[in-house]
């Protein structure tokens, strides 16, 4: 039977509701943050000892082209963390839905160490390829500005007192920092610079041979896993210092004592 | 959606816009300081200056690359596979990737007979990745 439209909406409306309920999310994400944990955990391992070790070199690079297993699924899944945080910035400012705001304050530290990653495998990939660590070109300068947009999310917030003003704060600069992703996506394009033009584009044939593309696969689809994890595992904590006096918060503290009590 | 709420996006689209629109300004304005590099072209017709510490870079001609007796003294031609060619002589350490018909980028100084004196050269490698042994199976993408 074909779900009717009507019938759509209303499920996304209740999902939406339900994703607003800090108690129903935290009931449900446990189980989610483990797997994912586990899962990714398994992906990333995978991917990584086949990307290091097994496949082949670059015909030009020779090994030193692997760290790319590392840099390109950290650059990439910073970049999907932080479109995350625009779309929660755009239903906070809209909805005022505190578990919106609560998810920027957990996931902006995640994007934030994923940014530093890419950047400081980038430099250490630029050494021995280009001769130079860092140039300030289009694509490196517009993924510093993505690192300090993170770096600004988490300080806007620890620099305004009154947590509604600071939600509110944060959002505007979620959804007004978002110009810099298509910034960074088409730098390469736009202007002359030193890093290289994209690899992978949708609907074309991939610049990188099949061999190296799944293990490259792999560490994305596993980077994607355990930021999520670390979002949900951050989001949880938040949930529990933000509701600590609700009743359901007592009551799963009391049943988490009794549960390590000898 | 009721309408305080839909006051609010409204907003939100707006102040979106009017930032995007303003950076989109601002990079088109900027856009030539924005480049990192001048292509064989820009320095071939006179718009690179001459004399100044500038960046230019191109692909490495294949066969032009000429070593000095001393052994760090090179000299070789940059192109852009399009007619637009220039000299670059340096004397240093070259990057490992550096090779003929690789991509490279030299910062020094273009002087009044259009040969570039480069005092740092980087290499610029291409996007595509590709075992050895299948070089010239997989057809590159330029």
């Amino acid at each position: 039977m074909a779900t009717s439209p009507r019938r759509t909406r209303g499920w996304l409306r209740e999902t939406f509701h339900k994703a607003g309920s800090p108690r129903w999310f935290f009931a449900g994400s446990r189980a989610w943050m483990f797997g994912l944990y586990v899962f990714g955990g398994a992906l990333v391992l995978v991917g990584s000892v086949w990307g290091l070790a097994f496949v082949p070199p670059d015909r030009l690079q020779g090994d030193s082209f692997r760290i790319m297993f590392v840099h390109v699924p950290a650059v990439h899944v910073a970049q999907s963390v932080y479109l995350a945080i625009a779309v929660a910035g755009l239903v906070f400012l809209v909805w005022r839905m505190k578990m919106a705001d609560m998810f920027i304050a957990a996931a902006a530290p995640v994007g934030l160490a994923l940014t530093a990653a890419a950047l400081a495998t980038g430099i250490i990939w630029g050494m021995p390829t280009w001769g130079t660590g860092w140039v300030w070109d289009a694509r490196t300068v517009s993924t510093l500005v993505l690192l300090l947009l993170f770096f600004g999310l988490v300080a806007l917030r620890q620099a305004i007192a009154r947590s509604e003003r600071a939600a509110l704060a944060v959002s505007l600069l979620a959804v007004v920092g978002v110009v810099n992703l298509p910034i960074i996506k088409y730098s390469v394009e736009w202007f002359t610079t030193l890093h290289q033009p994209p690899s992978i584009r949708l609907g074309q044939r991939p610049a990188i041979a099949s061999v190296f593309l799944w293990p490259l696969g792999l560490n994305a689809l596993g980077y994607y896993c355990l930021a999520g994890a670390a979002v949900i595992a951050a989001l949880r904590t938040r949930i529990v210092e933000r509701e600590a006096g609700a009743d359901w918060v007592r009551q799963w503290l009391a049943g988490a004592a009794r549960a390590k009590a000898p | 959606m009721n309408a305080v709420r839909k006051q609010r996006l409204v907003v939100v689209v707006f102040v979106l816009a009017g930032a995007a629109a303003t950076l989109a300004f601002a990079m088109l304005a900027l856009r030539e300081n924005v480049n990192l590099f001048y292509e064989p072209a820009k320095v071939a017709s006179g718009e690179a200056p001459v004399g100044e510490r500038i960046r230019a870079g191109g692909m490495v001609r294949a066969g032009s690359v000429v070593h000095d007796d001393t052994g760090l003294g090179v000299r070789f031609v940059v192109t852009d596979h399009r007619g637009h060619d220039f000299e670059v002589r340096f004397a240093g350490i070259l990057p490992g990737l550096f090779g003929e018909g690789q991509g490279v980028l030299a910062t020094g100084v273009l002087a009044a007979d259009g040969v570039f004196r480069a005092d740092e050269i980087v290499a610029k490698h291409d996007e595509n990745y590709m075992p050895p042994e299948l070089e010239g199976i997989l057809p590159a993408t330029h």
